[in-house]
């Protein structure tokens, strides 16, 4: 049905690559505005990767997941985190903490072994395409947590969180007949985390001037890193 | 005895075509920046200008400055005569492969960064240096991309290439996308394009390609120009015959099938002619020691790809 | 087959010895190591076109270590390699050395042949010392300085590293086979936990001597502080013996069984060489020391290639490990012809010129036309230009490589796909440290007086050159032909031979060939119609003028050749890859020291950079021996009690160690 060489297969192996590219992107950008551009191609690439998927699945909850999928990431969040870049200031370029070109290193070592681990792992049990959707859901994952660590700004670390999330909704969509529900808490939780962080940095920035988690280190009374 | 023929008329054809590639591409760029432009047949009129001009050689420099136009066009020749355009099974598409090509295009730019260094002065030990330093990135991310021709055709030969995608169908694979990001990355890196050096610059800290040829005049000047149009011309065919590879004259004699073949290339040149010309008119030249970022991004595109090919053949 | 070689190695060791009492035999040393070297070149070539596999058994050496020699075709190549570099060398020698010198070259020679004619593990280790201290005496020669003070203590150390290695090595070894000789050794191939540490022991041990990294540290002062013709020996030859010794063992002797993890880390190790050598190459600012940093990134190369074909034949695709194994051979030929030809022309700028620094050196091409001109030659095959030698044997290796998928461990895969991207990457360095070479000393404005007045080179050391050059020519437009010459090295090798045809080279079951021959005529034909359509245009002749250079100064009465702040130094040429890769590999520093505010003095910008390795590994090994020279100094302070308990202790566990050997 969906094995390699159709076009279900290619179409969905080109939007999750595409998806794991835009995750490349978000690692390799200096400024949050660009940032933000990318996140919003990620959840645009994402909707369209779970509308295919409902296409070739048959799921007719899919087309609202891609629809909440677009609605809110390439739409509402986008706008918000612009509007709170505008408030706060904040369109100068940082340097990350670790090196554009190191940390891309580590995203394709990262990606080289969401392979080594998954493909072993999934051998014999589930469709080609499950298994080439498990593998980007995995890196875009882990990719997003390098994207967190590399990163000093507190929004560019949210913007990190998200687009975990966004692996996360990816793994969900990729496997056939994961309950809608799921999908719709893990959602909700990191949602709910982005918002704790939302305020965290805003009373952040209102006590300590500055966005910068290694002011927090030196608040506490430990060395900046 | 027909691919002989396909062979000359190819060479022929990237001969005529070069200048006016060059020509077209300024002249559409100014027309996108909202200038009136120069007219497309313009280089062409500067070339044959300067190739009755008499040059100019500085003092200091030895015969390496009088060798080296004639040495970085035959290399240019060379190479361009290597890439198919508007037909295939052409007389030297035997010895046309990837690794070869790269080679020959090192040899023209071992040509120009001698020339560069031969009157001793500081512009072209500038330029030299830093065309070196984009060179040392350029050339894995090459390697990378021809890699994954590699495994999903088995060869680096483009004849073999053409003759996977034509038979065996790779498929709509992101990998292919990824490599051609990865090659256009190259191209752009390779024949001194908006966002890696400026082609239209005379400013000190800006030149790079324009500052190895600082010096020469004449007849040398016209030969470096006309290798630079050369370079383009067939990186923008590479891109056509790997990444758009419908439309080309199967090999044998076919008059009707090659005409058809040079609409078709027409039409492709003309398309990557307004994308480059677009694309370098909406980005701005970046930081010298920025490049390496650049190259070094498409270098791991090439490695994804590589990397998603490994994915999906396992999966098969 | 072997009285030839034979003979002409007690004709070294006796001009050694006569050179040492004879001062007329001293002064044609040279010209003897150059006529026994195209000996050995001959003998090799008719080794390969006719083989024959006879082991001599010499009549004399300890009881139970009978000195046995071969000449097979492993030997024969490389024999052939290092009989081209010794010609070359010899020829381009200067006359006047002092006395020991003399004496060690021809014993420098003659340790290189007996290890790659030995056919048993003594031999080989005996000739692979007596090489090693002819070399040493010959570093040591010169001018007594720091430079060759610190060169001597390294070249030292590394070389006892290197012996302490090999010796357990071939002892574990030939403990499974039970007699030292190859044929034994090659019927008892070492498996498992033994072949393990054999591997690590010869990559430490030949590795050092290769230059191959972490252990290349003593490589890049010891072929600086040596005279010209003794760094080309040295260079191209005693690293391509280390290169042999590592082949033997690894490809030929332990056997075609060796599992996939058996060549991965000579593959690693040999990119990371390559990359490393090649950056360091292009911070030089010694041309001496830049030639030995690129013979690390070549010898890096040759390694790579030799440990990919160990892959391939684990995997059982021979074809493919003819390839890299045949590229392999190849680049080593070819590495041993140019970087001769470079040295050789370093030496001759050295002496021309007063100096081997780049900052001192420039336009070199008016005073020394043909030794730039043959300079050049080496420079393109150095840097893989097409359609000369380095070229090809790159062509084939990086065929190799774009191979590497086939295996079918997803790891090495990956691997593969990283060590071709290295590969490009060393590659792509390499040739732009062998551009700035000849830019910095031959093209230009001289920079100092004594630049300007250079003088030719001599007449034996042009021929030299010429030699050299004519070699690289012909294995750039004849690689295959080559390739079908060295069928009996790739045979013991990889049991299998390169597909090549006597035109050109083949990547098999990819389907890509690259015939020189083919390309050059397409290169002097596109060269010669320009030619011909310009000439047609009417090309009117050209005129000499000031140099533009947007508003250039005439220059000043005192420095008729311009002020050399004017042209790049050796600094500033190698910045964009100093900012751009030296940071996270290599340690730079660019210190700017400006002048206080009114005061008209320059400020100074001072880049430089230091191998971490140096500044880290060897400290802390130089700690290590010195706590073990006072832990060994309290042996002198013993009571007599104590004194007699060290051979009683010593007896006893002998005694114990037999006991237990018997009771297995």
């Amino acid at each position: 049905m969906s094995g390699f060489g159709t076009p279900a297969y290619d179409v969905s192996h080109v939007l999750g690559g595409l998806v794991l590219l835009l995750s490349f992107m978000l690692l390799s950008q200096r400024r949050i505005p660009a940032m933000i551009g990318a996140f919003a191609l990620q959840g645009a690439a994402l909707a369209a990767a779970a509308g295919w998927q409902a296409h070739v699945q048959g799921a007719h909850e899919l087309w609202i997941t891609a629809l909440i999928a677009f609605a809110a990431k390439t739409l509402l969040i986008p706008l918000a985190l612009r509007a709170a870049v505008t408030r706060l200031g904040l369109s100068r370029a940082v340097e990350p903490a670790l090196g554009i070109g190191p940390s891309l290193l580590a995203g394709i070592g990262l990606v080289g072994l969401s392979v080594m681990v998954v493909l072993p792992v999934t051998a014999g049990q589930a469709q080609p395409l499950a298994r080439a959707d498990l593998t980007f859901a995995l890196s875009v994952v882990l990719l997003g947590l390098l994207t967190m660590i590399t990163r000093r700004n507190a929004l560019s670390q949210v913007i990190g969180l998200l687009s975990l999330e966004n692996g996360l909704i990816l793994a969900a969509v990729g496997v056939a007949g994961m309950p809608l529900v799921l999908e719709l808490s893990t959602a909700a939780l990191v949602l709910m985390l982005a918002v704790v962080a939302g305020v965290v940095a805003f009373q952040f920035r209102v006590r300590l001037a500055t966005l910068d988690t290694a002011a927090l280190d030196r608040a506490r009374g430990g060395d900046a890193p | 005895m027909s691919a002989l023929l396909t062979q000359a008329l190819h060479i022929a054809l990237m001969l005529a075509l070069a200048p006016l590639l060059v020509g077209l591409v300024r002249f559409l760029k100014a027309r996108m920046q909202g200038r009136q432009g120069p007219h497309p047949l313009q280089p062409w009129r500067n070339l044959a200008k300067l190739v009755r001009k008499r040059p100019v050689l500085a003092e200091g420099a030895s015969w390496i400055s009088r060798a080296a136009p004639y040495a970085g066009f035959a290399a240019a020749l060379a190479a361009a005569s290597l890439v198919p355009s508007f037909a295939r099974g052409m007389a030297f598409a035997a010895m046309a492969d990837l690794l070869l090509l790269a080679g020959l295009l090192a040899l023209g730019r071992a040509a120009i960064v001698l020339a560069g260094h031969d009157v001793g002065t500081a512009f072209g030990g500038l330029g030299a240096a830093r065309e070196m330093s984009f060179a040392t990135f350029a050339e894995p991310a090459l390697l990378l991309a021809a890699a994954t021709f590699a495994i999903l055709a088995g060869t680096t030969a483009i004849e073999g290439i053409l003759a996977a995608i034509q038979e065996g169908g790779l498929g709509l694979r992101i990998s292919l996308g990824l490599a051609a990001l990865a090659m256009m990355a190259v191209a752009i890196a390779e024949n001194a394009r908006i966002p890696v050096d400026n082609p239209a610059t005379h400013l000190e800290l800006t030149m790079v390609h324009e500052a190895m040829i600082l010096e020469a005049s004449g007849r040398h000047l016209a030969l470096w120009e006309a290798a630079a149009a050369l370079r383009l011309t067939l990186w923008l065919a590479l891109l056509a015959a790997l990444f758009l590879p419908f439309g080309m004259a199967p090999p044998g004699l076919a008059p009707l099938g090659w005409l058809v073949g040079l609409g078709i290339f027409a039409l492709k040149m003309l398309a990557l002619a307004l994308a480059l010309a677009a694309f370098e008119s909406a980005i701005a030249k970046m930081r010298v020691f920025r490049v390496p970022e650049f190259l070094g991004a498409a270098m791991l595109l090439g490695l994804l790809a590589a990397l998603l090919l490994f994915v999906s053949t396992r999966l098969a | 087959m072997l009285t030839a070689p034979l003979l002409l190695l007690i004709a070294l060791c006796l001009l050694s010895g006569l050179s040492l009492v004879s001062p007329a035999v001293a002064r044609h040393v040279p010209l003897g190591v150059a006529v026994a070297g195209a000996g050995f070149a001959l003998l090799g070539i008719v080794a390969l076109v006719a083989p024959d596999p006879v082991v001599w058994t010499l009549p004399f050496g300890p009881p139970g270590l009978p000195v046995r020699l071969a000449l097979d075709g492993l030997s024969a190549w490389f024999l052939m390699l290092v009989g081209l570099v010794a010609l070359a060398a010899g020829l381009g020698a200067p006359a006047a050395a002092p006395r020991r010198m003399q004496a060690a070259l021809p014993l420098f020679l003659a340790g290189m042949v007996m290890t790659l004619l030995a056919a048993d593990a003594a031999t080989l280790l005996a000739g692979f010392e007596a090489m090693s201290l002819a070399s040493f005496i010959l570093v040591v020669g010169g001018q007594d300085s720091t430079d060759l003070r610190l060169a001597a203590r390294r070249y030292l150390m590394f070389a006892a590293l290197s012996v302490a290695c090999l010796v357990p090595a071939l002892g574990l070894m030939a403990a499974g086979a039970g007699d030292l000789g190859f044929a034994a050794l090659r019927r008892a191939p070492p498996e498992g936990l033994v072949a393990a540490c054999v591997m690590a022991l010869v990559l430490v041990g030949a590795g050092s001597k290769a230059g191959l990294w972490p252990l290349h540290v003593w490589l890049p002062p010891a072929h600086a502080a040596a005279p010209a013709h003794v760094s080309a020996l040295m260079s191209a030859a005693m690293t391509k013996v280390a290169a042999y010794v590592l082949a033997r063992l690894l490809l030929d002797l332990a056997g075609p069984a060796q599992p996939l993890w058996f060549g991965v880390p000579l593959l690693v190790l040999g990119i990371v060489s390559a990359v490393a050598g090649a950056l360091r190459a292009n911070l030089e600012e010694d041309a001496k020391r830049l030639l030995a940093c690129s013979t690390i990134e070549n010898l890096g190369l040759i390694l790579a290639a030799f440990g990919l074909a160990l892959c391939f034949r684990a995997a059982d695709l021979s074809a493919f490990a003819a390839m890299a194994a045949g590229a392999g051979l190849l680049l080593a030929l070819a590495h041993a012809m140019f970087k001769t030809a470079l040295f050789l022309a370093a030496g001759a700028v050295l002496q021309a010129a007063g100096s081997r620094r780049l900052d001192a050196l420039g336009g070199l091409i008016h005073r020394m036309p043909w030794t730039a001109a043959l300079a050049l030659v080496g420079v393109l095959a150095a840097a893989g230009l097409p359609p000369l030698s380095g070229f090809a044997a790159e062509w084939l290796l990086l065929q190799g490589l774009l191979g590497a998928w086939r295996v079918g461990d997803l790891a090495f895969q990956l691997l593969g796909i990283a060590a071709l991207a290295g590969a490009g990457l060393a590659v792509a360095l390499g040739a732009a440290a062998m551009l700035r070479l000849f830019a910095m000393v031959f093209l230009g404005r001289p920079r100092t007086p004594r630049a300007a007045g250079a003088l030719e080179a001599p007449a034996p050391l042009r021929a030299a050159l010429l030699l050299t050059g004519f070699v690289t020519l012909l294995v750039g437009l004849f690689p295959g032909g080559f390739l079908a010459l060295g069928a009996p090295a790739l045979a013991l090798l990889v049991r299998r031979e390169a597909d090549a045809g006597a035109l050109a080279l083949a990547a098999p079951e990819q389907a890509a060939h690259y015939a020189p021959l083919l390309a050059v005529g397409l290169l002097l034909a596109a060269g010669l119609l320009v030619r011909a359509l310009i000439r047609r245009a009417g090309a009117p002749a050209l005129v000499r003028g000031p140099a533009w250079d947007c508003g250039f100064a005439a220059p000043p009465p005192d420095l008729p050749f311009g002020d050399p702040a004017t042209q790049p130094s050796a600094a500033g040429l190698a910045q964009p890859l100093r900012r751009m890769l030296g940071q996270p590999l290599l340690v730079v520093t660019e210190v700017v020291t400006m002048a206080p505010p009114g005061s008209p003095a320059p400020a100074r910008l001072e880049a430089g950079f230091a191998d971490p390795l140096e500044s880290l590994a060897l400290p802390a090994l130089a700690t290590a021996r010195d706590r073990l020279a006072a832990g060994l100094d309290r042996l002198r302070d013993l009571t007599l009690r104590q004194a007699l308990m060290l051979p009683f202790g010593a007896l006893v566990a002998l005694l114990a160690l037999v006991a237990w050997l018997e009771a297995r």
